[in-house]
């Protein structure tokens, strides 16, 4: 209940980010016109950052490559369209994934290569050692038990952390077993 | 709750115990249990509500809760996570090609927009956009630089496959997949534990984007329904209406896959439509409503986000209103059949190619090893053309784009000649040139490509789907025929068939629309699609005009392939994996009677229902449920006990009440029966029981039954005969009964 609560508060506080940082960039918004080859003329591209009234052949095309006669027809060709972005979105976008992707591969490497040797190191081999074969049974009503023995946990914090991520554990690996190894989900 | 009695020493509580009424993992709901729950809780605050004004209050918010969790599921849905993922995936997949020196988190376009030197031929080229080749080696010409920008694109599409799979391999193996399959038989009754959980829904955002963005031939449609379903599952904790219902929760859950197709596609009445056709089992009017709310949201909210630059939430709206001609419509439908022949052979490999994975040692061992193959296969033969190099939405939108003057691009390099008679930019149909043949050739190895590649990558170890992949199929074939007619009819504009309405110098042929239409019937082919895909694709071009060509090549489509083959591929996936879903879209057609499916069968000694029972009897056995009978020579029925139930109430009361042992008999009835002398007093839990559970004769044909299934979304029925209990036929009886008479094996349905 608090994990999704700090999750809706996470979510909150990014969007209000997003949304101070997004505020117009002079640089972010152009007048993009494309005209096609005439007579002699090559095609050429255009552009601009005028605002929205602006946006037309005859403010952004410069310099006009034809002379006045042609120009209605040389703008009759042109198509010219205002295009805007918030480039700092995207780089909070780009930061934040990157940042959850690393913080995701650093905790993989973690669980898989540090954990196990720190654990030996301290305690030894007795309490690490989790039975890994008894969690892959068809327990029916193991929760059934949990459920009404919750108030025997220790009130320790470092306890509780570490009895939620055990538990964690067990369920991927548990999902990992249907899903790799049995072949029973997602096939 | 059904019928308590007055309360003795020994019963229960009051209120229900925790874990009582709750399901295990892999197991079917009590649909008609939930649905009164809600009810009587509905009740119950509605007449406390004229009580005081605090209840009133809790009765107008409990009222307002389910809109107010809609607009956050679209909020969360279309905002954080579909417009991430758009921007992250376009950036990651030109990561591939080069880097950006006025700030690494630009894409090749965005790198380029402010920039003066993109020229009208070479559109994208600028200095601050770096190949890798160049940033290596210093040169961007030549053999060299060729082989080094093809060694950079294998690596870094090896190197997302690699830890896209690592990824859901490590933290959420429930990740991998397209989810609407799962998600389908979620939504008709079953739960699956931690499916949509956090971790599932942090790994699913995460890997899509690494998975599209090695170059995968996938998409990301379906992954997106499921992300919004973990987003609306999660956002269900926060109200208790929704936390501790399964009925509304999957309401809300109906709701949320109407969101991500819409904040996919930009089409909230197609997502709507998708929800109630494809995905929904349930689909009240309320739920509509709801949806439609919550899609909108979803779809404004992304839009406000602005992924693309220039306010269109997909990447492939066009625009173009060109008429079409009456006579068009039989390559049209030849499209259909295209796309119907395309789906049943896709769907036929695919269930070969996953079923292979599934049960020989391949699928065993190495799925980080497969993905790694694949994506290198892909990328080696990827690379070399120019349409498979692009991403699936980059090509369909190119192939979508009908030429004009503005346009540079190979597949419009028609001879220049022409553009000294015409006013505007608008092209006449023109013979083919040398650039438009390069082309063409090239999109027939594409087309080969993909329709190889797709096959294998969906049902992968990553996060898949396949809109995109199908959609670009269909688009290249429904290209290349829209070229030939356009070729057609320029060099046989005398004939009968077009001299009507094609003149020459006009533009009669558009072969965008023709790539839209192929597109529409390969999609409808592949997953039997029908309104939504015409909503969805309409709501993607603005034309309404293009209505009757896109249901044209949509119903040919699924006629041919419903002929081929019977299911789509969710509905083939879903068998594949031996869920329990109950079919609702067929009628049920064999003749037999409940008493031919029903447990114990004939030759099988009879069923006793239980009078009373002990801890070690329920523990001895596996049946999910007991019958309760009045006693036992008369078998009349009373109720049905759940197991789980049974047993959290059984160690509830030997922890708490005194006077309980193990080897305490367990009653149902309403009064207190006589206590043995010398045996411990008797525990009575009729609370628990379900007093009105339903049942049929034995006579009963089949057709009813199922449909009864069907309609109340049962999970047992018993089976009476002259009011007398005989048995007791379960969801999963009539699933392998339905599997034999259609000469499958029933032992794939595994789970109940």
């Amino acid at each position: 209940m608090k994990s999704v609560l700090f999750f809706e508060a996470f979510f909150l506080a990014c969007f209000v980010l997003l949304s101070q940082v997004a505020a117009k960039n002079s640089e972010d918004i152009r007048c993009k016109c494309i005209c096609p080859p005439y007579r002699e003329i090559e095609g050429q591209i255009y552009k601009q950052n005028v605002s929205l009234k602006d946006c037309n052949c005859l403010h952004v095309v410069d310099p006009m490559p034809v002379d006045g006669k042609d120009v209605e027809a040389y703008c009759l060709r042109c198509e010219c369209k205002y295009e805007e972005r918030s480039s700092g979105t995207i780089k909070v976008t780009i930061i934040m994934y990157l940042s959850i992707l690393g913080l995701l591969l650093l905790y993989m490497v973690y669980l898989t290569l540090l954990e196990p040797m720190l654990k030996r190191r301290l305690f030894g081999h007795s309490q690490l050692i989790q039975s890994d074969d008894d969690v892959g049974d068809q327990q029916p009503f193991a929760n059934a038990h949990n459920v009404l023995s919750r108030s025997h946990s220790r009130p320790n914090m470092l306890n509780k952390v570490e009895h939620a991520q055990q538990r964690w554990r067990r369920q991927v690996q548990e999902q990992r077993k249907s899903v790799f190894d049995r072949h029973v989900v997602l096939s | 709750m059904n019928g308590r009695g007055p309360s003795k020493l020994v019963d229960p509580l009051e209120d229900p115990l925790p874990g009582v009424g709750t399901y295990e993992d892999f197991n079917t709901i009590d649909w008609v249990r939930e649905k009164s729950k809600d009810r009587d809780r509905h009740r119950e605050i509605t007449n406390k509500s004229r009580q005081s004004t605090v209840a009133l209050l809790h009765s107008i918010s409990d009222a307002f809760s389910g809109w107010l969790l809609m607009l956050l599921v679209g909020l969360m849905s279309g905002s954080a996570l579909a417009g991430g993922i758009d921007i992250a995936s376009n950036w990651l997949t030109d990561m591939k090609g080069g880097v950006c020196l006025n700030g690494f988190w630009f894409n090749h376009e965005h790198c380029c927009w402010t920039s003066n030197e993109t020229t009208f031929q070479e559109r994208d080229q600028c200095p601050q956009w770096k190949s890798w080749a160049e940033l290596i080696t210093g040169t961007s010409e030549g053999a060299f630089a060729y082989i080094m920008n093809y060694l950079m694109y294998i690596f870094w599409a090896l190197l997302f496959a690699f830890l896209a799979v690592t990824l859901v391999r490590a933290f959420a193996p429930y990740a991998c997949g397209s989810g609407i399959p799962e998600i389908k038989t979620i939504l008709s009754g079953f739960i699956i534990r931690g499916y949509l959980g956090k971790w599932t829904l942090i790994i699913k955002t995460i890997t899509l984007v690494l998975a599209v963005s090695s170059g995968l031939s996938l998409g990301k449609e379906g992954p997106l329904v499921h992300v919004a379903c973990c987003c609306a599952n999660i956002l269900c904790h926060l109200f208790t209406k929704y936390r501790k219902n399964e009925v509304k929760r999957r309401e809300v859950l109906s709701a949320a896959a109407a969101v991500g197709v819409s904040v996919a596609f930009g089409a909230p009445i197609g997502g709507v439509l998708f929800s109630l056709e494809e995905v929904s089992y349930y689909f009240p009017l309320k739920t509509l409503w709801r949806s439609f709310f919550a899609a909108l949201v979803a779809a404004f909210t992304l839009r406000s986000i602005n992924p693309f630059g220039n306010s269109r939430l997909v990447l492939f709206y066009v625009e173009f209103h060109a008429p079409w001609h009456l006579v068009e419509l039989a390559p049209f439908v030849l499209l259909g059949i295209f796309g119907g022949l395309w789906g049943a052979l896709f769907i036929k490999a695919n269930i070969a190619w996953c079923r292979r994975r599934k049960t020989t040692r391949l699928g065993h061992y190495y799925p980080v090893i497969e993905g790694m193959v694949v994506a290198a296969l892909t990328a080696v033969l990827a690379y070399p053309n120019s349409y498979t190099r692009m991403s699936g939405a980059e090509l369909i939108s190119e192939l979508f784009n009908d030429c004009s003057l503005l346009d540079s691009s190979q597949l419009c390099g028609y001879p220049a000649n022409m553009s000294k008679t015409s006013v505007g930019n608008s092209l006449a149909d023109r013979p083919a040139g040398e650039g438009l043949y390069t082309a063409l050739w090239q999109l027939s190895l594409a087309l080969f490509f993909k329709m190889l590649m797709t096959v294998i990558t969906f049902g992968m170890k990553v996060p898949s789907g396949l809109f995109i992949p199908s959609m670009a199929i269909g688009a290249i074939a429904g290209r290349l025929l829209g070229v030939g007619m356009e070729q057609l009819a320029y060099y046989n504009h005398e004939s009968f068939i077009f001299k009507g309405w094609c003149s020459p110098g006009a533009d009669c042929i558009t072969p965008g629309l023709y790539a839209m239409v192929g597109a529409a019937a390969c999609l409808g082919g592949v997953t039997r699609m029908t309104v939504s895909l015409v909503v969805i694709m309409f709501e993607l071009t603005g034309g309404l005009e293009y209505i009757v060509p896109l249901m044209a090549a949509t119903m040919t489509s699924k006629w041919v392939a419903d002929a081929l083959g019977r299911e789509g591929i969710y509905e083939a996936h879903i068998r594949l994996n031996g869920y329990p879903f109950l079919e609702h879209k067929e009628e049920f057609e064999h003749s037999s009677l409940a008493v031919d499916v029903m447990r114990p069968r004939r030759s099988d000694p009879a069923l006793a229902g239980l009078y009373c029972i002990s801890q070690a009897l329920v523990e001895s056995t596996r049946y999910s449920g007991f019958p309760v009978v009045v006693s036992q020579e008369s078998q009349r029925l009373v109720g049905f006990v759940l197991r789980r139930d049974l047993l959290i109430s059984i160690e509830n009361a030997l922890q708490r009440q005194e006077g309980v042992v193990s080897a305490s008999r367990v009653v149902f009835t309403e009064h207190t029966p006589s206590q043995a002398p010398d045996g411990p007093p008797p525990l009575r839990l009729r609370g628990i029981m379900d007093l009105s559970p339903f049942t049929v004769t034995d006579h009963t044909p089949m057709d009813i039954t199922v449909d009864i299934f069907r309609k109340l979304g049962l999970r047992q029925c018993l089976v009476t005969h002259n009011g007398r209990l005989l048995g007791i036929i379960t969801k999963k009886d009539i699933l392998k009964h339905m599997a034999q008479i259609a000469n499958r094996d029933p032992d794939s349905i595994l789970f109940n």
